[in-house]
């Protein structure tokens, strides 16, 4: 098989995987090794696919063998799809001459099982020692963990690579037991556990002496897949913010679970759920960002345990508490504005800094180029008092975001 | 000479040079001259009028200082393509220094929107070629092969981008052209000249199928968002990307290829792929503590287990002559799987080493087995096991008790001490005391390390410990 065949395969593979980020890790340039390759912190995305994701990195796996048979994967051991293996030299040059040109950030590899979990971390390892040593590589590289390999080859592996991943598959432990048997929640999150550790530790080393070897300076992230098991929104944010506190993971990446080819049985195929995904990635946000708890954006009650489809999650919550608004945009405190529908936390930092200026009229929202009807009920300014009155159902009515037509190329 | 009324034209050689605008514009600033006066022109522009000496206009105004801010401001905004941007970062300078100088801080004020607009647009533009541009390698039989880029920015932004390319390819040889400007780097020095056409560049590129390839497999046809990828990499790009001649293709054939995907019916396995042996069973002469141990870390019979990333069961020789119980586990602990290896930990380990004792024979572990906590921003605060939750965890200790059967134990902390004595102890009046417990077992009890570390007070700590380390003292005397 050639390189070309082999790639079509392998990438194919591995675009189940969301995350494409390159960013995050440290400050490196290639002047002083001579090599190629350099990380500033903020990544790149060198090209965009129709399906709007960004392609940062090359996302290719080692092998899609696998002696799993996780019933959502494309590569289960039970699946009809054709097999290829990279070499390791193949995935070297690819990711060495990709880069050359400007195509992409770096690597993200990641694989299906071979032999055991110790022989394929060994083989994802060798491929980013390889770039880092014999190639003087400075480009990102974001190896996927797997959970169960030995601690010492966790441990290259984190010597190597800017990010490690354990993928957390499914938000509950009911879903992982039915759609990937051998996989296993307690193993996950100790690996997860693992990683914190290692990565907090390497990171207190290099204050005391900057000589120290690095730990996966861009720390570690994981993916949960949505839709194809009973789990509710309010199970899945649960479990992402326990992650997060826990594991002090940089992303949980949430993927809508997708048509693969040569679907199993026990896994009937729909459209994958694009504007749950959507809202999901909003309440991660506001979770991360916006200090909302879990039970602010889908509070117990099962009639909220799924979030709005049509309006997002922080102008469903506003909804809910009428009697925190309208707010006053010229005396409320950071927190209070960060909780308004339509403020994002840059123009919440704007509006702050504008006002110690001069008083904030209507029309400073405009210019600062706020969605304006989707503000003007929550909001009072200098010149603007929003009717009270309106019922929630019929403010909702008018917010709801207008409904999306299937995107069609002109 | 000129009269406070007269227009004054200003001549730039290099209308992206900041060092000459901003000498130009401190000239004229300390000329008194206003704004509306000047005329901003630069060589490129066809130019019938004369030019004003801007350097030997008289000084009206002693030279001020502008905010730091503004310079990055006016020094992006200078690569802007627009022509009336000095006039407009000039007006800014102006304002600045006539009254306003928090004039930056009024976002919405008009002169600072624009500004801020055309930085935005400008530093977008560097974002993207540094997203965009495609090298082609151009091979020679007696050299290291050079790699040729074409593109086409928006702003004149090729002297600020370069850099980059320079910290992210030096050990290559590499050419930028542009229609502006050209960007040459030979591995050691980088050079500049003048702009070029897209004949100069080579056409094509080997690797381009294999890339090609890789965008066409990426692409998940079951979830296309055109208006996504089009907002992120807009069709002025699209000219010199090798991969966007594929993106109509792609997106004409991603509905059916999806429909496709959901119409055909399951199938069902054509091989029989073997299923992975099971992990090797504990055999039967396994140490039966490593048995338990195996249990426990499927233990459900509290909640605790939920939010928690393990059990954290005891650990030390199996025959150990000490058991050390404390009271459950903290963040590290839970994280790593094993008891006493957090700050408290590491206090208990120094005291142990104080008195003569090594950790490394002594069975260590807890009353609760799983860590209980409350989520506090980054942190994980430690919250107290109810009284149901340490009876729920009873079962564990007395299977280590059993198994391990240490002749002497001791109760680090309330919750350990009631374990062992019931909940009439009185630790901090009792503690320090040997007890004798059923089958002859010797136990004393005090502090847990943790409370130790929570003392405010250095003097109240270091007598504290003196004390701990006083009732530890007990496992080596009178042997």
């Amino acid at each position: 098989m050639d390189a070309t065949a082999k790639l079509a395969i392998l990438a194919d593979a591995a675009k189940y995987d969301a995350s494409c980020s390159s960013s995050g890790g440290v400050k490196r340039d290639s002047r002083a090794s001579g090599g190629i390759g350099s990380t500033e912190g903020m990544g790149i995305c060198h090209a965009y696919a129709p399906d709007g994701r960004c392609i940062s990195l090359l996302k290719i796996l080692l092998t899609n063998f696998c002696i799993y048979d996780c019933v959502y994967c494309i590569n289960r051991r039970s699946s009809n799809v054709q097999r290829a293996r990279f070499s390791v030299q193949e995935i070297v040059d690819l990711t060495l001459n990709f880069y050359k040109r400007n195509y992409i950030e770096g690597l993200f590899l990641s694989s299906g099982i071979i032999r055991n979990a110790d022989y394929t971390m060994e083989q994802l390892t060798l491929v980013a020692k390889t770039l880092r040593s014999v190639h003087r590589f400075g480009g990102y590289i974001h190896l996927k963990t797997i959970p169960d390999a030995a601690p010492e080859l966790i441990e290259e592996a984190g010597r190597w690579a800017d990010r490690l991943s354990i993928n957390i598959e499914l938000p509950t432990e009911t879903g992982l037991q039915r759609l990937a048997p051998e996989k296993n929640l307690r193993d996950i999150r100790a690996a997860m556990g693992t990683l914190r550790l290692a990565i907090e530790e390497s990171k207190e080393e290099k204050r005391k002496t900057p000589k120290a070897p690095r730990f996966a300076p861009a720390g570690q992230s994981t993916q949960m897949i949505v839709g194809a098991d009973a789990a509710t929104d309010r199970d899945v944010l649960v479990t992402s913010s326990n992650l997060y506190n826990n594991y002090r993971l940089r992303r949980v990446y949430y993927s809508a679970f997708s048509p693969i080819p040569d679907a199993s049985k026990a896994l009937p195929l729909v459209s994958p759920p694009l504007v749950r995904e959507h809202r999901l990635y909003q309440a991660d946000w506001l979770l991360r960002f916006y200090g909302f708890t879990v039970d602010d954006i889908a509070p117990a009650q099962s009639a909220q345990a799924n979030l709005d489809l049509d309006v997002d999650p922080k102008t469903a919550w506003a909804l809910r508490h009428r009697e925190q608004f309208p707010v006053d945009l010229n005396s409320a405190t950071r927190e209070t504005l960060l909780r308004v529908p339509g403020l994002g936390v840059k123009t919440v930092d704007r509006l702050i800094e504008l006002r110690r200026h001069k008083r904030l009229r209507f029309d400073d929202l405009t210019r600062l180029r706020v969605a304006t009807r989707k503000v003007a009920p929550f909001v009072i300014t200098l010149d603007h008092h929003p009717r009270r009155d309106s019922e929630s159902s019929t403010l909702r009515n008018e917010l709801l975001s207008r409904p999306q037509q299937a995107d069609l190329f002109a | 000479m000129s009269g406070a009324h007269d227009l004054v034209a200003v001549r730039l050689h290099d209308g992206v040079d900041f060092d000459e605008w901003r000498q130009r514009a401190r000239e004229l600033l300390r000329a008194g001259v206003a704004p509306e006066r000047v005329s901003w022109r630069c060589d490129a522009d066809d130019d019938l009028f004369a030019t004003t000496d801007v350097a030997s206009l008289p000084t009206v105004a002693a030279g001020t200082t502008v905010p730091r801010d503004f310079l990055s401001l006016a020094e992006r905004v200078l690569a802007h393509r627009d022509a009336r941007r000095h006039a407009l970062l000039y007006r800014l300078l102006w304002r600045l220094t006539h009254g306003e100088p928090q004039l930056l801080r009024i976002v919405t004020d008009d002169d600072v929107m624009r500004a801020r607009a055309w930085e935005k647009s400008v530093r977008r533009d560097l974002h993207k070629m540094k997203a965009f541009v495609r090298f082609r390698e151009v091979r020679y039989d007696d050299r290291a092969s050079v790699f040729v880029a074409w593109f086409e920015p928006e702003h004149f932004i090729v002297e600020r981008v370069a850099p980059f390319f320079v910290r992210r390819f030096a050990g290559m040889h590499w050419s930028i052209l542009t229609p502006d400007r050209a960007a040459h780097w030979d591995g050691e020095s980088l050079r500049f000249d003048a702009g070029a056409s897209r004949e100069q560049a080579p056409d094509g590129d080997a690797l381009e199928a294999l890339w090609r390839q890789y965008y066409t497999s990426i692409f998940n046809p079951a979830r296309l968002k055109v208006k996504a990828m089009k907002s992120e990499m807009p069709m002025k790009y699209w000219k010199n990307l090798p991969e966007a001649s594929l993106i109509p293709q792609l997106i004409r054939e991603a509905q059916p290829r999806a429909q496709a995907m959901v119409q055909a019916a399951p199938t069902t396995p054509r091989k029989r792929m073997t299923t992975p042996a099971p992990p090797a069973q504990d055999v039967a002469t396994a140490d039966s503590l490593q048995q338990i141990r195996r249990q426990a870390q499927d233990c459900r019979q509290c909640e605790l287990y939920r939010p928690a990333t393990q059990t954290v069961f005891g650990e030390g020789p199996a025959d150990a002559e000490i058991m050390l119980i404390g009271e459950q586990p903290g963040d590290h602990e839970d994280l790593a799987g094993r008891p006493f290896i957090g700050p408290a930990g590491r206090l208990l380990n120094q005291a142990l080493e104080e008195i003569g004792l090594d950790r490394k024979q002594l069975y260590v572990t807890n009353t609760v087995k799983h860590f209980k906590f409350e989520p506090q921003g980054k942190f994980r605060l430690h919250k107290r096991a109810s009284a149901s939750e340490q009876g729920a965890c009873r079962a564990w200790l007395e299977a280590e008790l059993a198994r391990v059967q240490p002749r002497r134990i001791v109760c680090l902390g309330g919750m350990a001490a009631s374990a062992m004595f019931g909940s009439e102890f009185r630790l901090l009046q009792e503690r320090g005391q040997w007890r004798t417990l059923a089958e002859g077992r010797q136990a004393f009890a005090t502090v847990h390390p943790s409370y130790l570390l929570r003392l405010p007070d250095e003097r109240d700590r270091e007598q504290a410990y003196r004390h701990f380390v006083r009732d530890l003292s007990l496992l080596v005397q009178n042997r």
